[in-house]
């Protein structure tokens, strides 16, 4: 029953979205076929879905961790952002230069970033108990105001006419858009192959098991020697090593340099990617790729069927929406009490 | 005092107050109730006895109309019923007492009272009335106090208060002394002595099977759900009635006698805690030494720092000193729960669900959870799954630990078998020291009996071993000393054998929240003494 929700869940998203469409005056079966289904069918549009599905399954991994635990990181999508600048930091200093060393320095600034920034979220949890949800999202308007004082200032590119964006990355700092002869990014195998050490981490290892104790019995955690300051720590900072490493390969892979576009919302979507993948590894993957098609077909479907650009976000919103549903009514009953049964009695006394 | 019994045999023309007629009730995959059929007379205290999983707790709910029974007839007063919902069943004049109490902490007795209460009644008449039930039955309870301060007898209390304003006729009792001091208990059974003589019949359900013989009249043993013996108590004793709950012979503890002690193996130290949050207690100036071979009781009350104490021992909180806490010599004060594993130091902790076992987890897991280190499960940091399994199973096999596998989750065995698996998972890592508590709280008397026994055979391989309990009887079964608890402090170290229960009562705080009967019986006990 709880694997089989996730895919009710987006049943549901698309019957009640066409329902939801058609009533407001669109073709909701349409934009439904458009969204979910043309970037499936039309194989032009699969380098589209990797290039997003790769970022969403990178993030949603790492909040999975945290997740587990129920230390629950909402601000990823800063921590992309850092990534991304740590990246750009990097990329600012060897603009000079060239080597195959660079592009590795460049992503572990990155990861170090992202984990930075989440690091402040533990900190602050674990030194003075604050809340982790509201310091974490605090943290993505200040990652967003200092990428734009960044690239405003200090980086903003001489020759770049005015614009709001740091000078492009160089040969030497870019990665592939089209890796080992296929037409998908770097990152979708950097991806899959983490998914891997994922699930063996989360299925075998010591810390996997200790991560969902913390998170379903705190106290038998603790009884077994798990703390939960260490986990608060852990599974902050793995899930902002791997919001950075997503952050900077975007940036070193689509838009080669950074700019006041850059923020995506992927560390938002990869929140709905966590959950609809179960906490899974490999139903992240699949998850991550439903939610990739959904950006992809948002955009098609604005085209053909004209329905706002809002329209993914809906779609993506309504399936988290119903999974959580899904999840509370598999594992309750609902009944309803008419209150008529205290006459039966009450009529002998 | 009157007899009970007089009273029921004075009324027995008169109908039963209640009559189950072949009553069934069918969870899915078990039969909770099979035919049962039991007669309680008015005036009749009326024991209601089973292991764990007997089908006494389906059979109360169904009396006290939280479930429905698939078949089978219910009479009240020689009428036939059906109680629809614990409402109707106060209705009927039922009323209950459960063993977890529903209080506010920070109302006061007669808010709380008011608030459990269906009609509406005005502050003043209820007052009176709650003074006329005290009087009546000689309970003490000041009504203006509020909850938190008062000892847990004292919480029981207006549980029963409360369950006696609505004048029942049938009051059932759902395992009420487990939580109390033996003076409490006393005082606790004259009240529903009273009760009886009054009229009221009273359904009295527990495990502590002297107690029955002690106060109820007649005895109906469950078993399997299934009805297996109707008994008058005063003609039984404890071990009959044992053999009849488990039907099968009951095992008695092996102890070899004249046992020596080896030298010290464990002991804390000065060891204070400060309280945590406000209904902790804080832990003061703790002593305590156990040599090899040793079995120490910690008795008392329930919160009274127990489980402070516990967590203390366990390394669950960890001692800001060192010295405080000393294993073999070793200083581990400073050290966290794994590390006190590393050099031996086994714990169970009194609640099995969420804190001994995680029930979604396989035992697989659970055994994982604690042995895994000791039992050399994880290699380069993975748990190795098959040799988990192989020590699941053998915990499973060497404790007959009743589940399908070591894949099955804690969640789906009974309590019982999953405080079996629990205490074996840590005797089998042959710790050198053990620490327990509770070992057999809501554990049916066969589960009991093999978990006593293998903590006795442990110490007698040289293990040093505390038994934290509030269960009187277990301690003074298998433990040599003893050492009481109260208000966070330990007193002094008593032999067991030589040291009388009214002397342990007292330590354990006397009758709590009645300072005058306490010093009346400290002075009756000292002229003895003297």
């Amino acid at each position: 029953m709880l694997a089989l929700s996730p895919v009710g869940a987006v049943l549901m998203t698309m019957i009640v979205g066409a329902i939801i469409f058609w009533a407001i005056g669109y073709d909701g079966p349409r934009a439904v076929e458009e969204m979910f289904f043309t970037p499936v069918l039309a194989p032009y549009k699969w380098p589209d879905v990797a290039t997003k599905a790769a970022p969403l399954i990178l993030i949603a991994l790492g909040l999975t961790l945290g997740n587990r635990a129920k230390i629950w990181n909402i601000g990823a999508e800063g921590q992309y952002l850092l990534g991304a600048v740590g990246g750009a930091g990097v990329a600012m200093l060897t603009q000079d230069y060239t080597g195959w060393w660079i592009i590795p320095l460049m992503i572990l600034v990155g990861i170090l970033a992202g984990a930075f920034w989440a690091g402040i979220v533990a900190w602050l949890r674990n030194a003075f108990g604050v809340n982790e949800i509201l310091s974490s999202l605090m943290l993505v308007y200040v990652a967003l105001q200092l990428l734009n004082y960044l690239v405003s200032g200090p980086w903003k590119d001489p020759n770049g006419q005015n614009f709001p964006q740091t000078a492009p990355f160089t040969a030497s700092q870019h990665l592939p858009a089209h890796a080992f002869g296929l037409p998908f990014p770097v990152g979708l195998y950097v991806a899959f192959g983490l998914a891997l050490v994922f699930w063996l981490v989360m299925a075998r290892s010591e810390y996997g098991l200790g991560v969902r104790i913390v998170g379903d019995a705190p106290k038998a955690a603790r009884y077994a020697g798990y703390s939960q300051a260490h986990a608060v720590w852990s599974t902050l900072l793995v899930s902002g090593g791997m919001s950075g490493l997503a952050g900077v390969m975007e940036a070193m892979t689509q838009s080669g340099q950074l700019n006041l576009g850059f923020p995506s919302g992927y560390g938002f979507t990869a929140i709905i990617v966590s959950f609809l993948g179960r906490l899974h590894p490999v139903g992240i993957v699949l998850a991550g790729i439903v939610l990739a098609i959904s950006y992809v077909g948002g955009q098609v479907a604005q085209t053909v069927v004209h329905v706002p650009s809002a329209t993914a976000g809906i779609f993506q919103a309504m399936m988290l929406f119903f999974i959580l549903a899904s999840d509370v009514l598999v594992r309750r009953r609902i009944r309803i009490d008419w209150g008529g049964a205290a006459k039966t009695a009450g009529a002998r006394s | 005092m009157a007899g009970p019994n007089q009273v029921s045999g004075a009324r027995e023309g008169a109908p039963a107050r209640l009559q189950l007629s072949g009553v069934t009730k069918r969870f899915p995959g078990v039969l909770a109730n099979d035919n049962v059929s039991v007669t309680v007379k008015p005036g009749e205290i009326h024991a209601l006895l089973g292991e764990n999983g007997a089908g006494k707790s389906t059979l109360v709910k169904m009396i006290y109309g939280i479930l429905a029974p698939d078949s089978g007839q219910m009479f009240w007063d020689g009428e036939p019923v059906r109680i629809a919902n614990p409402r109707a069943a106060r209705k009927l004049g039922i009323g209950m007492v459960f063993q977890h109490f529903s209080l506010f902490e920070a109302l006061t007795v007669l808010e709380n009272i008011a608030l459990g209460l269906d009609a509406k009644i005005s502050q003043r008449d209820l007052e009176a009335e709650i003074h006329r039930v005290m009087e009546l039955y000689g309970l003490k309870l000041d009504p203006a106090r509020i909850v938190t301060t008062l000892s847990v007898g004292e919480r029981q209390r207006i549980e029963i208060v409360r369950a006696l304003l609505l004048n029942p006729r049938l009051l059932i009792m759902d395992e009420p002394t487990s939580v109390l001091t033996p003076q409490e208990v006393e005082q606790l059974f004259e009240t529903l002595r009273k009760l009886a003589a009054s009229g009221c019949s009273i359904l009295y359900i527990s495990h502590k099977l002297h107690e029955i013989v002690a106060l109820c009249d007649t005895a109906t043993i469950l078993r399997g759900g299934k009805l297996v013996a109707e008994c008058d108590p005063k003609q039984e004793n404890p071990r009959s009635m044992a053999e009849l709950m488990i039907g099968a012979n009951l095992k008695t503890i092996a102890r070899p006698a004249g046992r020596e002690f080896g030298k010290e193996r464990f002991s804390a130290r000065a060891l204070s805690l400060p309280k945590h949050g406000d209904f902790g207690v804080a832990l003061d100036d703790i002593y305590i030494s156990v040599r090899a071979g040793e079995i120490l009781g910690v008795a008392g009350v329930a919160g009274n720092g127990q489980n402070e104490l516990m967590e203390a021992l366990s390394g669950e909180l960890i001692s800001v000193d060192a010295d405080t806490i000393h294993l073999d010599g070793k200083r581990i004060g400073r050290f966290g729960p794994t590390a006190r594993r590393a050099v031996g130091l086994c714990a169970v902790p009194e609640e099995r669900n969420g804190h001994a076992a995680v029930a979604d987890l396989t035992l697989l897991l659970n055994g994982a959870l604690t042995a895994r280190r000791r039992m050399g499960f994880v290699n380069i940091g993975l748990i190795s799954e098959g040799k988990a399994r192989i020590y699941a199973e053998k915990v499973i096999g060497a404790f007959g630990v009743k589940a399908q596998g070591a894949n099955s989750t804690a969640g789906s065995l009974s309590g019982g078998n999953l405080q079996k698996f629990v205490v074996g998972r840590e005797i089998l890592q042959e710790p050198a020291v053990l620490i327990v508590s509770q070992p057999t709280w809501g554990v049916d008397a066969g589960a009991a009996a093999t978990i006593r026994q293998s903590i006795v055979d442990l110490a007698g391989r040289g293990c040093a071993v505390i038994v934290v309990s509030s269960d009187l009887d277990e301690l003074l079964e298998i433990c040599d000393t003893l050492v009481v608890m109260n208000l966070g402090r330990l007193s002094r170290v008593l032999k067991v054998g030589e040291v009388s229960i009214e002397e342990i009562g007292l330590l354990m705080g006397g009758v709590h929240g009645d300072p005058s009967a306490t010093k009346e019986m400290t002075e009756a006990l000292v002229a003895h003494s003297i």
